[in-house]
């Protein structure tokens, strides 16, 4: 019920903040496209964690700076070797294992590590990630272990550490 | 205090315009060195870390410039909806792109690519 | 200034459309139109900032969807060559695109 409620609130907040109007008729519009989204959320069977993530994520929004800042430095990493006059890069296909227990935790995870420039995951079997790094001396298994640790404590939250 | 408050208020309006454009010519920049990576890289995994570049450090700081430049919230709320559709749909297309190239069979390059073989070659 | 940005995004996307031409396999020619879509997005919002109209953003965020959506499209049809097939997860481990 929370995650229905959840999906509600935010698809309102959603479609009030992309037309802006507050006109009867248009509000009503709106409530109708809202409960016509949930019905087909509902029929698909999709209201759970996955699916409307929007309650119970509060440790994402402490996970989500410092994943900015890791995106930044990376950044910086990537931009140097475009940019240098001559190609100086070491790709590698690393295997990193994971300590995230439930599927969300891996995309986080997954999506983490993809998003931050030099470094994108290829495949996901069970608990082991193959990733592909820009540079072998930056994309060692040990490189990711403080995100593997903070993004399974954000979206596990304590109960992880089973 | 309210003074206070209101020379600010108006000194953040006069800056924010050239504060914006500023980021908005950085973030294209950015977006045109993430380019010339991907003319530059030397093949599908390596050139998938340059358009990352282009996908975040790019588009982030665009995006903001042009938050800054908004004339209403309206503006800003559709900003920010770009940008979190932006922020969680392009590492799931990344991951699409290297995972597709990874099951069809094409090779990764690996090891140290220096300036001894011509990885322009094919550019 | 803003002009300058959406000059500076234009060149990257002629410069996109290079590698969309030789790339030498499909995925590249992908990641190349995938690029493109994220920097036609951000051209669209600068432009319609350009011209004093800031509802281009709408059509921005539209374009965002359908770039992602038709990505994912054309890896699935040349993995599976048909649109026929669910994307799930079948037990045992083993992932898709």
């Amino acid at each position: 019920m929370a995650y229905f409620l959840g999906l509600v609130l935010a698809l309102a907040a959603f479609w009030l903040g992309m037309s802006g109007h507050t006109e009867p008729l248009l509000l009503i519009l709106g409530a109708v496209s809202v409960a016509l989204s949930c019905i087909l959320a509902y029929r698909l069977d999709i209201i759970d964690r996955e699916g409307a993530p929007y309650v119970r994520s509060f440790g994402l929004l402490a996970y989500y700076p410092w994943l900015f800042w890791e995106i930044i430095k990376a950044n910086w990493v990537v931009i140097k070797a475009c940019v240098k006059a001559d190609l100086d890069i070491a790709p590698a296909l690393v295997k990193v294992k994971t300590c995230c227990r439930s599927d969300l935790a891996k995309v986080t995870f997954a999506n983490s590590i993809t998003l931050t420039p030099g470094t994108i995951t290829v495949e996901i079997d069970g608990d082991k990630l193959l990733v592909h790094g820009l540079y072998e001396q930056l994309s060692q298994p040990e490189a990711f272990a403080e995100m593997d640790r903070r993004s399974a404590l954000a979206v596990d939250g304590k109960e992880a550490k089973a | 205090m309210a003074d206070l408050l209101n020379q600010l208020a108006d000194i953040w309006e006069v800056v924010r315009f050239p504060l914006g454009a500023a980021f908005c010519l950085a973030g294209a920049l950015l977006c045109m060195v993430g380019t010339v990576g991907v003319l530059r890289f030397p093949d599908v995994y390596t050139r998938l870390h340059a358009a990352s570049i282009t996908d975040t450090s790019g588009a982030g700081l665009v995006l903001l410039g042009m938050a800054l430049i908004a004339p209403g919230w309206l503006v800003i709320a559709k900003v920010i909806a770009i940008g979190l559709f932006l922020f969680l749909t392009s590492p799931t297309a990344c991951h699409a792109l290297a995972n597709a190239a990874h099951t069809a069979g094409v090779q990764p390059v690996i090891g140290r690519v220096g300036q001894a073989q011509d990885a322009e070659g094919d550019a | 200034m803003i002009a300058a940005a959406l000059i500076a995004i234009l060149v990257g996307m002629a410069l996109l459309l290079i590698r969309a031409f030789i790339g030498p396999t499909l995925y590249d020619r992908v990641l190349a139109v995938n690029s493109f879509g994220t920097k036609t997005v951000l051209a669209l919002g600068l432009l319609g900032f350009v011209m004093k109209r800031p509802e281009f953003l709408d059509i921005a965020l539209t374009y965002a969807l359908i770039n992602f959506i038709s990505t994912i499209a054309i890896l699935k049809f040349f993995r599976y060559r048909s649109f026929q097939v669910p994307l799930v997860r079948r037990p045992g481990g083993s992932s898709n695109g």
